[in-house]
């Protein structure tokens, strides 16, 4: 299946803004994180077309996923 | 007070009392600037320092605005800009919570630092600053940091809390006691070129899902840092949220955030 990735702020660093990818079925979110070597502990939102979810939600065909990183600084 | 309505009156031009006219009245009646700024304004009349504030701001929301109390948890790099703000914009009450001192990596962003403050209470140095911007302006320093034990007393008489916080658990926290007391919370957070605010009103939980996946330990600015630009930035949207939940006016960025990338110069709505 295909879906869209969308990283924002520094998890774009060295890798990419947005991609389509080919994955499949039932790829969870958290195999596309560790795909990427992004350190799970990084995470900040997590969204899957707007809806926020955890790394344990599974894909589905024509989704687009989006991760930022965790800001947290004052 | 009526005496000292008469002495204003008389000497206002238009409908502005001059910073001098403020002064002379305090002084005359042995008033505190606080005390006569009320006078002015409840007879209707504006402080000539408001007066570039009259287009957006009706005298009587300047009123509301000085009638209001303000919690700022942090005075660093978000919470200094916060102040500043709060303070020229006319809050009436402000409360600064910090118990942090002045250190020299604070000084590449942190407004109320300066060399000759190292080593000095960031709520004193906030406390010196208010006073020289605006003495009308009663600012409550607390040289202690915030916690669920000393929340409810903090935030007594306040109407907004702002979270200029560093620390995730702690922001969390403040999300709780917020709800608990039903006090609006405006969140904002920072990590180098990166930064993001929300208005979070009781039971909203935007803060808790925001921060949904933390486990330990800080975010993204633990290895980026700051620079002087982007605490100015969000600090500047927290307190344009502030104003409005103060006044009521406009629409507050609720259940949405807005993040901020001053690298690309991108914004996006995040729906919370």
């Amino acid at each position: 299946m295909r879906v869209t990735v969308k990283l924002f702020a520094t998890f774009r660093n060295n890798r990419f803004e947005i991609e389509d990818r080919e994955c499949p079925e039932g790829t969870m979110v958290g195999e596309i994180v560790d795909g990427l070597g992004i350190s799970r502990h990084e995470l900040g939102i997590i969204l899957v077309n707007s809806r926020h979810v955890s790394v344990e939600h599974a894909l589905s065909e024509g989704d687009t996923l989006a991760l930022f990183p965790l800001v947290g600084g004052g | 007070m009526e005496e000292v309505r008469a002495f204003l009156a008389k000497r206002a031009e238009g409908d502005l009392i001059s910073w001098a006219v403020q002064t002379a009245a305090a002084r005359e009646f042995r008033r505190s600037f606080a005390e006569i700024e009320e006078v002015i304004l409840e007879a209707g009349l504006l402080p000539a320092r408001y007066q570039r504030n009259r287009q957006m701001l009706s005298i009587e929301q300047q009123l509301r605005l000085f009638r209001s109390r303000v919690a700022v948890v942090g005075c660093g790099g978000l919470g200094g800009y916060v102040l500043e703000e709060l303070a020229r914009l006319g809050v009436g009450q402000i409360v600064g919570i910090d118990p942090d001192t002045f250190e020299e990596h604070n000084l590449n962003r942190q407004i109320l630092s300066s060399p000759q403050r190292l080593a000095q209470a960031k709520v004193e140095s906030a406390a010196a600053r208010i006073a020289e911007i605006n003495p009308a302006v009663i600012f409550h320093p607390v040289c202690e940091a915030f916690s669920s034990e000393n929340g409810a007393e903090l935030f007594t008489g306040a109407s907004v809390v702002v979270d200029a916080l560093d620390s995730i658990p702690v922001r969390l926290e403040l999300e709780e006691v917020c709800a608990f007391l039903g006090l609006p919370l405006v969140h904002g957070a920072i990590a180098g070129w990166y930064g993001h605010i929300a208005s979070v009103f009781p039971g909203d939980g935007a803060v808790r899902r925001i921060y949904n996946h933390w486990k330990e330990g800080k975010g993204a600015e633990q290895r980026l840092g700051n620079p002087s630009f982007t605490p100015a930035v969000v600090a500047s949207l927290q307190v344009a949220e502030v104003s409005k939940i103060l006044v009521g006016e406009g629409a507050p960025l609720r259940g949405r955030m807005l993040s901020i990338d001053l690298l690309h110069m991108e914004v996006v709505e995040v729906p919370l």
